[in-house]
């Protein structure tokens, strides 16, 4: 069967993250990398495979030129191939726009299963893979703790069952393949890259797509045809760095002092 | 007045308090509509009526309780389909924000995803975000459709506008995806005495530096003292010291209480994306370098176990 991971190249969270004139995020002054919660993703996908579960997998991205990072750094951890598209009309798509792009690409690759990260790091929105699954028309099986995959055969088939910590309750949830699954960072450590894994994503196969390719007009894609607008981004003041006092045998009963001015006691 | 849907988040008929939220945010935007999924309506009607609802929508189908995301996607559709709203409200739980992502592809609308805040504007509401791990401050609106806006718990006081909402009961035409997800089980989380976290004003959280689950109690006795919720770093949820739904951070839950207390833990941004907004900080951390100390309103460099049990035997003569 064929699993496609989608993955995201963000502005690294502990760099001093912004925004450009225009509302959109600025790319530029910070560095970049595959999205730590998409590593959950990728391990998720090699563990299904390692289990038994004969597949092929293939990492897919929508960002810039330097996006192919993420998906080297994917294929050094392991994996069969990557599909990066790219194209100047992208910049500054929403999750909307983004999510059909993927679909459209995901399609075109034919796919058993997609497996997401459960947020990006940078919009942080967690809307993409339940967006995916409603584009491709097929069950999501999102936010999971714990992913397996059972009875697929060669034809494909099968079924995803995971456990999700939903909103109240822990629930046991699962689909027929094909589905889109997103996995959470409790899914387990992701691996390094070694070595040998460096060295051999070098050969691997990176597809390079544009709109074209994919059958979508640039103006339903990009900042144009987002269908939200960024009013104002305004950063927020550093908070005021207040008192800070060293424990000489009162600092209870200080703080206690401050909690108590504050009107919290 | 343009009716404003506000998807009714609830476990078994009890209403919870973002929806009460959401509620006291629509009546700014036009008159409220409550959509209630699921079973026991006849109990919450009373409650959504004294927050403003003018109506509650009603789909009581097996399919919204045996399956995840997609049935509700597809009954909040077709209320919209036929009352054409200004806007629609969702609670920004992970199932809120997929089924409000579901529908935004549906009706081809635009998508606003936790916002803090909303205000009739010109062109529709406008919205308030704190993205970056809350280094930004947001304003945003909808361009195209209806606009479909999660909302974080704590937005708004919830105001009580008492009306009688007229009940429509709804038959929803399910898709064949909304049966695609079977929810095999359901384990309820189980309920302390404590606050729920998201709607508490005093967080108290522990990391790394409490050092064992054994020790969590230091945490929780001055979080009883002050009446309130227990929270975690995820150093200390990964450890097993204390269960992932105390988690605050980027990927556990975000916090925005009145005091937020900070206990051995050293303040990474992925724990500040999670309390960063809230309106008073204080750490307690025995290095005086910790990054969470660029933050607080009140700082004591010191050993936890000696600090904690002292102010909360503090707290308690004060009181
Ligand atoms: C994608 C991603 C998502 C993440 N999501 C989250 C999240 O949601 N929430 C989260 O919290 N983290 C999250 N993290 C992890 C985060 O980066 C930090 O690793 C984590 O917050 C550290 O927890 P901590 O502060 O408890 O531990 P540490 O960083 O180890 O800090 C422990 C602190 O305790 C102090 N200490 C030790 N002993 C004592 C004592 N006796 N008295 C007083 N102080 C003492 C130490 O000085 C130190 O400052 C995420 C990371 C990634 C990559
Ligand atoms: N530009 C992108 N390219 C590839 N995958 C993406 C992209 N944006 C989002 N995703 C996937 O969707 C998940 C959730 O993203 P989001 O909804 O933006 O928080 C990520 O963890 C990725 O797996």
């Amino acid at each position: 069967m064929k699993i496609v991971v989608c993955v995201k190249y963000v502005p690294d969270a502990t760099g001093d993250r912004g925004f450009n004139d225009d509302g959109t995020t600025d790319r530029e002054s910070v560095d970049s990398l595959l999205s730590e919660l998409d590593e959950y993703a990728i391990e998720q996908a090699l563990k299904i495979v390692e289990s038994g579960v004969e597949a092929e997998i293939t990492y897919l991205t929508v960002g810039p030129d330097d996006a192919k990072d993420a998906l080297r750094k994917a294929l050094a951890m392991g994996g069969d191939n990557a599909i990066h598209v790219n194209d100047d009309d992208i910049a500054g798509t929403d999750a909307l726009g983004t999510s059909l792009i993927l679909a459209k690409a995901i399609e075109r690759a034919g796919f058993d299963l997609v497996i997401c990260g459960m947020a990006s790091t940078d919009a942080s929105m967690g809307v993409v893979p339940a967006m995916l699954a409603e584009r491709l028309g097929v069950p999501q099986v999102t936010y999971l703790d714990e992913v397996t995959v059972e009875g697929t055969t060669v034809k494909g088939g099968g079924t995803v069952k995971g456990r999700r910590e939903g909103d109240v309750a822990t629930e046991l949830i699962e689909a027929a393949l094909p589905a889109v699954v997103s996995v959470t960072d409790r899914t387990g450590e992701a691996r390094y890259p070694s070595f040998k894994g460096i060295m051999a994503a070098k050969k691997k196969n990176v597809e390079a797509l544009d709109l074209d390719d994919l059958g979508i007009e640039s103006d339903q894609v990009g900042l144009s045809a987002a269908w939200s607008i960024v009013d104002t981004a305004t950063k927020r003041p550093p908070r005021a760095k207040g008192e800070v006092v060293e424990d000489e045998g009162e600092g209870g009963v200080q703080l206690a002092g401050f909690l108590a001015a504050k009107k919290f006691i | 007045m343009a009716e404003i849907l506000v998807l009714v988040d609830h476990a078994d008929g009890a209403v919870r308090k973002p929806t009460l939220e959401l509620l006291t945010l629509a009546r700014r935007l036009g008159e409220p509509s409550a959509v209630f999924l699921g079973k026991g309506a006849e109990g919450a009607t009373e409650t959504l009526g004294k927050y403003g609802a003018q109506k509650v929508y009603v789909v009581d189908a097996p399919e919204v309780d045996d399956y995840l995301v997609a049935p509700a996607v597809d009954a909040l559709t077709q209320i919209a389909g036929s009352s054409e709203p200004g806007a629609i409200l969702v609670a920004s739980s992970a199932e809120g924000r997929e089924i409000a992502a579901r529908v935004a592809v549906r009706l081809e609308s635009g998508l606003i995803t936790d916002a803090v805040d909303i205000e009739a504007g010109a062109d529709g509401p406008v919205t308030e975000q704190s993205v970056f791990a809350a280094t930004y401050q947001v304003k945003a609106h909808v361009t195209k459709g209806t606009p479909i806006i999660t909302v974080k718990p704590n937005a708004a006081t919830p105001e009580e506008s008492p009306a009688t909402p007229a009940v429509e009961a709804v038959t929803v035409d399910f898709t064949a995806l909304a049966t695609g997800t079977r929810v095999v089980s359901r384990a309820p989380r189980e309920k302390s005495d404590r606050p729920e976290l998201t709607e508490a004003d005093i967080v108290v959280s522990g990391g790394r530096g409490v050092n064992g689950a054994e020790n969590f109690h230091v945490i929780e006795s001055v979080a009883d003292a002050l009446g309130a919720a227990v929270g975690a770093s995820r150093a200390a949820v990964d450890a097993g010291w204390y269960p992932h739904s105390h988690q605050v951070g980027q990927t556990g839950t975000q916090v925005s209480p009145q005091l937020y207390i900070a206990v051995g833990i050293s303040g990474a941004i992925q724990h500040r994306a999670g309390m960063q907004t809230s309106k008073t900080i204080v750490a307690i951390n025995k290095d005086e370098d910790a990054p969470i100390f660029d933050l607080v309103d009140y700082g004591v460099v010191g050993d936890l176990f000696k600090v904690m049990p002292q102010l909360e035997a503090e707290i308690n003569k004060r009181k």
